[in-house]
């Protein structure tokens, strides 16, 4: 079985301009969604209270809510989780109010009948929630920081550039997906978030590889040329790591219940475009930044007469 | 050429063994047992012990499967959870006589079934999160500022002391937020007093100032004071959390310090957070009221109050010693005021006594309330679990200064130390708050294992089945790499005994199915130089070389996305942190030293090779069959 039978280069640079407007224009949406409609964020990082209570059998949420309302909690979210027996409730973080929340809500339920079983509360104070998102900020800093620099000292600045800014275009497109559809955005969202930036950073950094390599192996071929071929010869094995990561992260999808779902979600969309953007956004971009050929081959006039490719001399 | 050096082949059998033995022990699962400690620090767990919870369960006809015992608890493997709970019944009644005054914790544990020798080299099933096993996580912050006043408060009951100790006479000592103010009436009192000071409080910074005719002596604590107090107060803090814990029967509980001022409490298998946190906020504290002592003296009202009918405004108490007391409601003084409490002897009479040390305030009111009140009985209350004890109701003779308060009075010295021991434990050192909490059901824990499991289990399935098919021996090649990195990453994480949470698991499933990649890669560069008609045996040699160099870069570059968030993630993140950047350094060796290795065993030995089973291997050009 072999599922990519080509035998010429695909001119991939040849419609870079057209990749590069659609990515401009998701990525222009992704911003605009995310600053008119902003993430939902979860009450790790907003403070407040959240509690997970099982029933027995599918629970009224328009009498948990009411109740709630009369019980003195404003605000509160009360959504299904899972399945129709299982209720969340959020309660956001109230001046002068504390961890007794919780406890308040599970009596206020208590009260309603029905037997509900709490499965579980969390809790977050306002420092908490203030610090996690600077964390998370942090975090995202370092990534960018330490990709820039392990790649321009592996390879060359421009690349570096280029694998940064086409991957961070994706974290802007997953966010953007999460502010369209206000998905909660959790920490495991922000951990899958910052571990699909990793990850198309390896995308890029398997083609450049080959780049490098057909730089150095061939000579005569037009820059162009050989990003067309780099990308085609390493397209196969982009597509079959992309399909196989994709079922793993497919069967968290399905089999991982409502804690994975969004983590699953995000990862899928960040390997989706994660192909996209470090094949085709990132390659254009080196080639616009101007790599070439003498900048990967090394001079050799400083080795003596006669000497081989490695210095040795006879 | 595609044969490994015999040190290579040994490192990938040695792994592999490692790997499984630290597996292992992930598979017996748990057993029920039963887990002894002691409550108070003067009980210790010794061999004697453990001879008495032997002979306890050997007289319930209980036999246990295990006894294992540590320098904290005693732990006993029992066949199931019916002779569990019996156990724990029978254990309760022989080591805690009177349950009021435990002095042993008796909890409900699991411990690893595995076999003895499994135990014996450290291999542990992997330490599952709360996430996983269920329990409650509370996460405090500290007030250190509260701890720093109370500090200020009681230096400054000290600072009276000294000044009328060296008869230096001063205008009062008042704190203002965070620095003392003494006032004198001259200069040279005031020099007088900054010598004495110099050389009896060296954690106080000295400045002088003047206001109108005052003379004005300001301490402040220094730096280095300052943050000792507040080490002080966190470790006094966790010690208290860590005695009110132990009432509470928990198993394995976590009191760990996290950053400066927080400290991280985490309760494995406890539902009733309600309960836990009325513990942990819980002041095991002392009291000092007034006896009513005209309704003491009066025989027909004490008997009334013996039966539950006190008159207003009192409670009744019964003295050690047997006899009741009428105690007044109001309180004088509270144990928040004591800023120490030390067992020692009367210099008297030579009886047990604590010495107690009291705060500023507390000095002053003390002293006020001895004043008014000579002649008259003063009670000291203990009041632990939600329940008064009188310890002693002394008469006051004359009134006392200057803080200090001994309580003797029918006690031993063990009585003492632990009366003493509580009083310390029982207060912080500074207040508390909750600012983080999260109670996962049992239930829910092993829903969340169940599916993260399964959620791994499918992934992989569908990942082997595809390169199975697509990549054919090499496929399974890197199938069975993948599952070797799989058997290296539990095994680590059990070695490591890193907790393992529900976005641990999903970063196993993530990592494999991200760990295929190299493989991948190798299969694709093999069939690449099959395509460009290079020889089987150098196919395999140089698709391994050339795949090496962009394996190791992808996975540097994941690697950092890992280690950024395992030094900026806290809770859920960092679980899934831990277990991904182990999980790609697991995958690096298993990718391609263990794939490389197999390739190895099966090719290496053939001299004569015309076809790698490495699925079709398409030419431009050439027709294929």
């Amino acid at each position: 079985m072999e599922f990519f039978r080509i035998s010429k280069d695909i001119p991939f640079m040849r419609h870079a301009k057209v990749f590069n407007v659609i990515s401009l224009l998701t990525f222009v949406l992704a911003v605009f969604f995310l600053a008119t409609k902003g993430l939902h964020l979860s009450i790790e990082f907003t403070g407040g209270t959240l509690v997970e209570v099982g029933y027995t059998q599918a629970a009224d949420l328009e009498k948990i809510r009411g109740k709630l309302e009369t019980d003195g909690f404003t605000d509160t979210q009360v959504i299904n989780f899972g399945s129709s027996r299982d209720v969340l409730i959020r309660v956001p973080l109230k001046a002068g109010e504390t961890d007794r929340v919780s406890q308040r809500v599970a009596d206020s339920l208590a009260a309603l009948g029905d037997n509900p079983q709490i499965k579980r509360v969390e809790f977050v104070g306002p420092q908490v929630g203030k610090e996690l998102a600077e964390d998370g900020a942090l975090a995202l800093l370092l990534v960018i920081i330490g990709i820039v620099v392990y790649l321009a000292f592996r390879f060359e600045w421009r690349f570096a550039i280029s694998a940064i800014i086409a991957n961070l275009h994706d974290v802007v497109i997953i966010l953007g997906f999460f502010a369209f559809f206000q998905w909660e955005f959790s920490l495991p969202v922000l951990a899958a978030v910052l571990a699909v930036l990793g990850y198309s950073v390896n995308e890029s950094v398997v083609v450049f590889d080959r780049v490098r390599e057909t730089f150095k192996k061939v000579r005569g071929m037009t820059t162009p040329e050989i990003l067309d071929h780099a990308i085609t010869s390493t397209i196969s094995r982009t597509v079959i790591t992309h399909g196989s990561t994709q079922l793993m992260v497919l069967s968290m999808l399905i089999f991982g219940g409502p804690a994975l779902y969004y983590f699953a979600l995000a990862l899928t969309i960040g390997i989706l475009f994660g192909i996209y953007s470090s094949v085709l956004v990132a390659s254009p971009l080196v080639m616009w930044l101007g790599v070439t050929r003498a900048q990967f081959v090394k001079p050799k006039k400083d080795k003596p007469e006669g000497t081989t490719e490695d210095g040795a001399c006879v | 050429m595609n044969k490994y050096p015999l040190w290579k082949n040994a490192t990938v059998i040695v792994a592999l063994i490692l790997g499984l033995l630290y597996t292992l022990p992930n598979f017996f699962g748990e057993v029920p047992a039963v887990q002894v400690s002691s409550v108070k620090a003067t009980i210790k767990v010794d061999t004697k012990l453990q001879t008495r919870v032997e002979e306890t369960l050997a007289a319930a006809g209980i036999q246990p499967t295990g006894l294992f015992f540590d320098p904290n608890s005693i732990r006993v493997r029992l066949a199931d959870t019916d002779t569990q709970l019996k156990a724990k019944d029978a254990v309760e009644r022989a080591l805690n006589p009177d349950p009021a005054d435990a002095s042993y914790s008796v909890a409900l544990n699991l411990l690893s079934a595995s076999p003895d020798w499994l135990t014996g080299l450290n291999a542990l099933p992997m330490y599952l999160g709360l996430d996983l096993r269920g329990g409650v996580h509370f996460l405090l912050q500290v007030d250190m500022k509260g701890a720093l006043t109370k500090r200020l408060d009681s230096t400054g009951a000290d600072l009276r002391t000294l000044m009328r100790d060296k008869s230096i006479r001063h205008g009062g000592i008042q704190r203002e937020g965070n620095t003392l103010a003494i006032r004198f009436r001259d200069a040279e009192t005031r020099e007088k007093a900054r010598g004495v000071l110099l050389d009896n409080q060296p954690d106080l910074e000295l400045q002088e100032r003047q206001t109108d005719a005052d003379f004005l002596l300001v301490a402040t604590l220094k730096p280095e004071a300052q943050k000792r107090i507040q080490e002080f107060a966190l470790k006094q803090n966790i010690t208290t959390l860590g005695n009110r814990i132990n009432e509470l029967g928990v198993a394995e509980p976590v009191i760990q310090q996290q950053g400066a001022d927080r400290i991280v409490v985490q309760l494995p298998g406890v539902q009733d957070t309600a309960k836990a946190k009325d513990i942990l906020g819980r002041t095991a504290t002392l009291e000092i009221r007034m006896v009513d002592d005209e309704g003491s003296a009066n025989p027909t009202v004490m008997e009334m109050a013996a039966a539950g009918q006190p008159p207003a405004g009192t409670d009744y108490y019964v003295e050690r010693g047997g006899r009741g007391l009428l105690v007044r409601k109001q309180v004088v003084l509270t144990g928040e005021r004591l800023t120490d409490a030390q067992a020692g002897f009367d210099s008297q009479t030579q009886e047990p006594a604590v010495h107690l040390t009291l705060d500023s305030a507390g000095a002053r009111i003390f002293r006020d309330v001895t004043r008014e009140s000579v002649g008259k009985r003063m009670a000291i209350v203990l009041v632990e679990k939600g329940k008064g004890e009188v310890v002693t109701a002394p008469v006051i003779r004359t009134e006392i200064g200057g803080g200090r308060v001994q309580i003797s009075g029918r006690m031993t010295t063990t009585e003492a130390n632990d009366v003493a021991l509580l009083l310390r434990a029982g207060s912080l050192a500074a207040p508390m708050e909750i600012i983080e909490e999260r109670t996962i059901g049992p239930s829910l824990g092993a829903d969340n294992i169940a599916k993260g499991t399964s959620a791994t289990l499918w992934g992989f399935l569908a990942i082997a089945v595809f390169m199975i098919g697509y990549y054919m021996l090499f496929g399974l090649i890197s199938v069975t790499a993948l599952t070797v990195n799989l058997l290296l990453l539990v095994g680590l994480l059990s070695l490591l005994q890193a907790t393992l949470t529900l976005p641990g698991i999903a970063a196993v499933a993530l990592t494999l199915g991200m760990a295929i990649d190299a493989n991948v890669l190798i299969n694709e560069r093999i069939r690449e130089e099959l395509r460009n008609g290079v020889t089987p045996h150098s196919a395999i040699d140089v698709g391994y070389e050339r795949a090496w160099g962009t394996i190791l870069d992808s996975n540097i570059t994941t690697l950092i996305a890992g280690v950024a968030l395992l030094i900026f993630g806290s809770g859920p993140v960092r679980g899934f942190a831990v277990v991904h950047c182990l999980g790609i350094l697991t995958s690096i060796f298993s990718a391609v030293v263990v794939s490389r290795a197999m390739a190895n065993w099966v090719y290496g030995s053939r001299r004569k090779l015309d076809k790698l089973s490495i699925g079709q291997v398409w030419k431009p050009g050439v027709a294929t069959k």
